[in-house]
């Protein structure tokens, strides 16, 4: 069970400032992302000024993701990555029923924070999936757009940039939905700020 | 005891990542020859040296009169040297011809041999004029110019259909000055330019636009007021882009299309079944970079692959997902709140 009377550091402070950042910058990156996508000014930000944010923000989570990657590598927090693959999938379904009836039955959580165990099954895997696969391949197709001939010139003759273009798409739209839901989920916390508050200060 | 399998998903990334730039150099090193860069064989103007053209002693007796805008004979009659002013369409510009594609003729491989006597005979006038199948037609060497494919869309192009037989490849092209250029030149701006005049010559100056038709030349910046960024368009786009059909593999299209054809929709260019776009992506970002710097032209530029995954399903598709991602996120967000009070 939650040990609500001593606060828990989970979050130190290089966690905290990629966190931050990445946050700050995947939304700045949607919002200019959608404005170069339907070139449509008059509900985003004017096309000129969303090519050049959107270049340096991609610069700078390319740059972070580095900060993430590494510090995952060579600290323990990368521990929290691993996945232990007997029984995972049965974990998932434990947590699948918390979040859709017993969340509702005022149940505990059956994957309380500890300092061993920083996500549940669910926040693990989707964790791993956006933030080692698909952000992997929005930073790949990305500098792939930003120095386009280093793309293949074709493939079954379509161009290489065809390929890249729909990469970088499908990937950015993924964060997007995941920035959805993680912003939600974020409201599980004691209350609906904690857990924003935990990402400020560090502890849970 | 049970065996307990781990996933590293740090590690699978790099491997994966190892892989990929494995499989990315094998792709780019089979495509290296994608782009296919020809080589330019033509001698620049800097080279110029007479000599080393082996009829330019011949070509010579012809250019001391043709040319220049003047030239003077001795009349014998009255014994005296007269100075008369060469008709402008008999000039040929002598740095222009030595740099062509036909520099090594003679004049008289193509025109008479009797014009080797002066004054010349008035007869000649009316000697016909080869084009260019006449030399260039099914010859195994210049088969990659596609010379027949060439003639039959200009066969079935608004300036032969309209004009017939008046209208010749020499109205656009002069066989004195040609030099091959869209294959050849490196700096795309100089050949947007050059197909460009080409149109122009006769499209811009009324009295060459009269020699073939009764019609009052039109004004091409009033009939292109509806483009936006006309000029950008003009210095950057050639004609035949929007007035020939493109459905060929011809480098330079021939098969210039009537006025209503002519491409209109901003999308036929700026989207993805443009077949301009990824070379022009590619070429504007590269001259960002030459123009701005690396840093500027790279990151602070204006140039994104506008529109061409303006695909409509996946728009669709897309915002479904979204949509039903979000309503589940308030009917779950609503029950929540129900439920705590």
């Amino acid at each position: 069970m939650e040990n609500h009377n001593e606060p828990l550091y989970l979050y130190p402070v290089w966690i905290r400032f990629w966190h931050i950042l990445n946050a700050l910058l995947c939304l700045t990156l949607i919002i200019t992302g959608l404005s170069i996508q339907f070139s449509n000014p008059t509900i985003t930000v004017k096309f000129s000024a969303a090519v050049a944010i959107h270049n340096v923000a991609g610069v700078l989570l390319s740059l972070n993701y580095i900060i993430f990657f590494l510090g995952n590598l060579f600290t323990k927090n990368g521990a929290y990555y691993v996945i232990e693959v007997n029984g995972f999938f049965q974990r998932m379904k434990t947590q699948f029923y918390h979040y859709t009836m017993g969340v509702f039955k005022k149940e505990n959580a059956p994957f309380p924070v500890t300092e061993h165990l920083k996500f549940n099954p669910l926040q693990q895997f989707s964790y791993v999936v956006i933030m080692y696969f698909v952000m992997t391949l929005v930073i790949l197709s990305g500098i792939g757009l930003l120095y386009p001939e280093i793309t293949i010139n074709s493939l079954l003759g379509i161009s290489g940039l065809d390929y890249t273009d729909l990469l970088h798409l499908t990937s950015g739209f993924l964060v997007t939905l995941f920035m959805c839901i993680h912003i939600y989920f974020c409201t599980f916390g004691k209350t609906t700020l904690s857990n924003f508050k935990s990402i400020i200060n560090g502890y849970h | 005891m049970m065996y307990r399998a781990n996933i590293r998903p740090a590690w699978v990334v790099l491997v994966l990542l190892l892989c990929f730039a494995i499989a990315w150099g094998l792709a780019k090193t089979s495509n290296s020859d994608g782009t296919g860069k020809l080589t330019d064989k033509q001698a620049s103007h800097e080279n110029l040296d007479l000599t080393k053209f082996k009829n330019s002693e011949a070509n010579e007796q012809c250019l001391k009169c043709h040319g220049q805008s003047k030239y003077a004979y001795e009349n014998p009659e009255s014994q005296k040297i007269v100075h008369k002013r060469m008709y402008t369409e008999l000039i040929i510009k002598r740095d222009e011809f030595y740099v062509s594609n036909h520099r090594g003729f003679k004049c008289t491989d193509c025109h008479s041999e009797d014009y080797g006597t002066f004054p010349h005979s008035g007869n000649l006038r009316m000697e016909s004029k080869a084009n260019c199948l006449d030399c260039h037609g099914g010859d195994e060497k210049y088969a990659k110019f596609q010379f027949e494919k060439i003639d039959s869309n200009f066969m079935a192009s608004v300036h032969s259909q309209k004009h017939s037989q008046d209208f010749t490849c020499w109205m656009c092209h002069n066989p004195h000055t040609y030099k091959i250029n869209a294959r050849t030149n490196e700096n795309l701006k100089e050949t947007i330019t050059y197909d460009n005049l080409i149109c122009l010559n006769c499209h811009s100056d009324i009295t060459k636009y009269e020699l073939l038709t009764d019609k009052q030349k039109p004004n091409i910046l009033v009939k292109h007021e509806w483009l936006p960024n006309q000029a950008v368009h003009f210095i950057n786009v050639r004609c035949i882009e929007c007035h020939a059909l493109n459905k060929d593999t011809l480098i330079v299209a021939h098969l210039i299309a009537p006025k209503n054809l002519a491409v209109k929709k901003c999308e036929s260019c700026h989207a993805k079944n443009s077949i301009l776009y990824a070379s022009l992506f590619k070429y504007q970002v590269q001259e960002n970079i030459k123009k701005q710097g690396w840093f500027k032209g790279l990151f602070l530029s204006e140039t994104a692959t506008i529109g061409p995954d303006q695909n409509n399903t996946l728009n669709v598709i897309s915002l479904a997902i979204l949509s039903f991602t979000i309503l589940v996120i308030l009917t779950h967000a609503i029950i929540r709140i129900q439920k705590s009070h």
